[in-house]
């Protein structure tokens, strides 16, 4: 039986106040599942990233709830729901914002730095994760030596670092040759997926529709219902 | 060194473009200020070096002294008056004065005239030369060897020099701890004999110094004086007096004060901005950061920290540039009237603290506000 990652219940978010209120989602109803790569499309203004910020706990709904994994997240304090994050989610961000003045590994290490976990501790750890996206090598360089690919990668490697449940890509392949995004997107589905963990990915890219589980289709804030499953 | 302010340092340091003009504005701005205010700071010291060097616990002079330089005479009989007032263990008079001092090649040079107590030459300098008894001898002066020692063509024992057309002649080389601050030399002799030698007017006497006969005298000895019409004050506090008169009643201070108020606003302009740009700059980064899960306290500390460390850091390289600076110019100029007090360096830092507050402030306002939201909207 399917495991439940996310569940999403009447989720509404609105930017501004009378004539000026932009309606962004409006009560959305979604449930994602343990093991599966979940793409969240749709054009620009859909509503994609607001959808995801409240989904990974960093944009406040004005209604409805998000669960993740049987908890409320939107019921908790602001800094128990930083730890969630910090503990349950891994972010991968379009533009990486990997910190130029730290080394590869510094980079990486940053979720486990959080954590409070040993500082050379954490710089093991981060090598051991770069190993495994293939730039142990790279480990001791700063982030713009790297290749844009290469630095997706290093942004991966930084969100896998603390092992979430929930992993949250902001359109991966956005900076990306066609070639590398399919790289990229391959190597998630194939070391990253697993029994334990949803990714939920928002993209304009149609050429890696190929590496989804399911495609959840926005248009004016409302998932369409033609969600699919791919195979 | 917890990992978070270990990270904090190592986005500060590994920007060195920004941690080098973070580090150039205060330290600038603690140079400025240490010199501004050890420079005033001498000048005080200076101005009240006669107390000093004299060391009398208690000084009665007229209520209208403001500054040592400036005597007004008090009559022979205050000093009788004093000496029988309760408390006084003993009093004597002291003459201080200004002369010109015609030297053995010809020219003229203004001194300063200590006229001690001919009895029990209280408040002599320290020997460097001479035997102090040799005071009492005919036209016998003593010279101070400070730094305008050399506008007397560097006496020695038995140089002779005219002091208003009597004859002077230097017994011995004395050394004070503090040198005067109007760049007159300054000469020992009797109290007698000064006013014998120097022109005055109807009453002689400068100060009367005072030792009480315990300190819980002082009071009742500064009561009596005052009701006699004039003022007594301990050595403290007539150097306060002193200060406060050089402070408040001549341009010094306040302009000493601009100085070190721009110094502070170039320091606050420079660090301000800089630590500025630099938040700016990694504004996107420490949403980024608040996203992955940092707590908004943990980005306080990060900020705070990296602007205490610039503060703390440019404080110390700027006392050791104001040092460096002071050392060489007291080895090019003698005078140079700069003293490195406690309370300078506590004055600067608490300065530079503010700097790294105010700077602080402005980081950690912008990156409270940035939500993590932003980032993702790229």
């Amino acid at each position: 039986m399917e495991q439940v990652a996310i569940q999403a219940k009447g989720l509404s978010k609105w930017f501004g106040e009378g004539d000026a209120r932009t309606n962004a989602v409006k009560s959305v109803d979604l449930v994602t599942y343990l093991g599966e790569i979940v793409y969240i499309v749709g054009p620009s203004g859909s509503g994609k990233t607001t959808l995801l910020s409240m989904l990974s706990g960093i944009l406040r709904p004005n209604a409805g709830t998000v669960t993740l994994e049987g908890e409320e997240i939107w019921s908790m304090p602001n800094d128990k729901l930083a730890d969630f994050r910090l503990k349950r989610i891994g972010f991968v961000f379009q533009d990486y914002h990997l910190f130029p003045r730290l080394t590869t590994a510094e980079n990486v290490a940053i979720p486990l730095i959080l954590r409070r976990t040993p500082w050379d501790e954490a710089l093991r750890e981060a090598e051991k994760y770069l190993d495994v996206v293939g730039l142990k090598s790279r480990a001791q360089l700063p982030p713009v030596k790297l290749s844009g690919g290469e630095q997706q990668r290093v942004a991966i490697a930084r969100a896998m670092i603390s092992q979430p449940d929930i992993l949250i890509m902001d359109e991966p392949t956005a900076s990306l040759d066609g070639d590398t995004g399919r790289s990229i997107l391959s190597f998630v589905k194939a070391n990253i997926l697993n029994e334990k963990r949803c990714i939920l990915v928002v993209t304009h890219d149609a050429r890696i529709n190929e590496f989804a589980s399911r495609i959840l289709t926005m248009e004016d804030g409302k998932l369409l219902a033609s969600a699919r499953r791919v195979e | 060194m917890s990992g978070i302010l270990k990270l904090a340092f190592k986005l500060l340091v590994n920007d060195r473009a920004k941690f080098t003009g973070l580090l150039i504005g205060i330290t600038f701005a603690v140079f400025l200020m240490i010199a501004m205010t050890s420079m005033f700071a001498g000048v005080l010291n200076r101005a009240s070096s006669t107390v000093i060097n004299i060391g009398a616990p208690i000084w009665v002079m007229d209520p209208s002294v403001n500054t040592v330089a400036n005597t007004i005479g008090m009559p022979d009989y205050t000093l009788d008056a004093v000496r029988s007032m309760k408390g006084v263990d003993y009093a004597v008079p002291l003459f201080s004065g200004g002369a010109l001092v015609r030297l053995t090649d010809g020219t003229y040079q203004s001194v300063n005239v200590i006229g001690l107590d001919d009895t029990s030459l209280f408040g002599r300098p320290q020997m460097e030369t001479g035997n102090i008894e040799n005071i009492y001898a005919e036209n016998a002066f003593l010279v101070v060897h400070d730094s305008e020692f050399p506008k007397l063509n560097n006496p020695r024992i038995g140089t002779e020099f005219e002091l208003n057309d009597h004859r002077g002649v230097i017994i011995g080389i004395a050394k004070v701890t503090t040198s005067a601050l109007f760049g007159v030399p300054t000469l020992y002799t009797t109290y007698d004999r000064a006013i014998q030698y120097i022109p005055n007017p109807r009453y002689t006497i400068s100060y009367i110094l005072v030792r009480p006969k315990s300190a819980a005298d002082v009071i009742q000895i500064q009561e009596q004086v005052r009701a006699l019409g004039y003022l007594a004050l301990t050595k403290e506090q007539f150097i306060h007096r002193i200060s406060e008169f050089y402070t408040y009643q001549t341009a010094l201070g306040l302009n000493i004060m601009l100085m070190t108020a721009i110094s502070f606003i170039v320091g606050l302009s420079i660090s301000g901005q800089t630590f500025y740009t630099f938040i700016l700059e990694n504004l996107e980064k420490f949403g980024a950061l608040k996203a992955i899960g940092a707590k908004s306290r943990e980005l306080v500390s990060m900020i705070v920290f990296q602007a205490g460390f610039t503060g703390l850091i440019g404080y110390g390289l700027g006392i050791g540039l104001c040092t460096c600076v002071v050392g060489l110019a007291r080895l090019r100029i003698p005078d140079y009237a700069s003293i490195i007090t406690f309370l300078n360096l506590g004055f600067a830092l608490s300065m530079v603290l503010v700097i790294a507050a105010i700077s602080g402030y402005i980081g950690v306002r912008k990156v409270l506000r940035i939500e993590p939201f932003e980032i993702f909207r790229g």
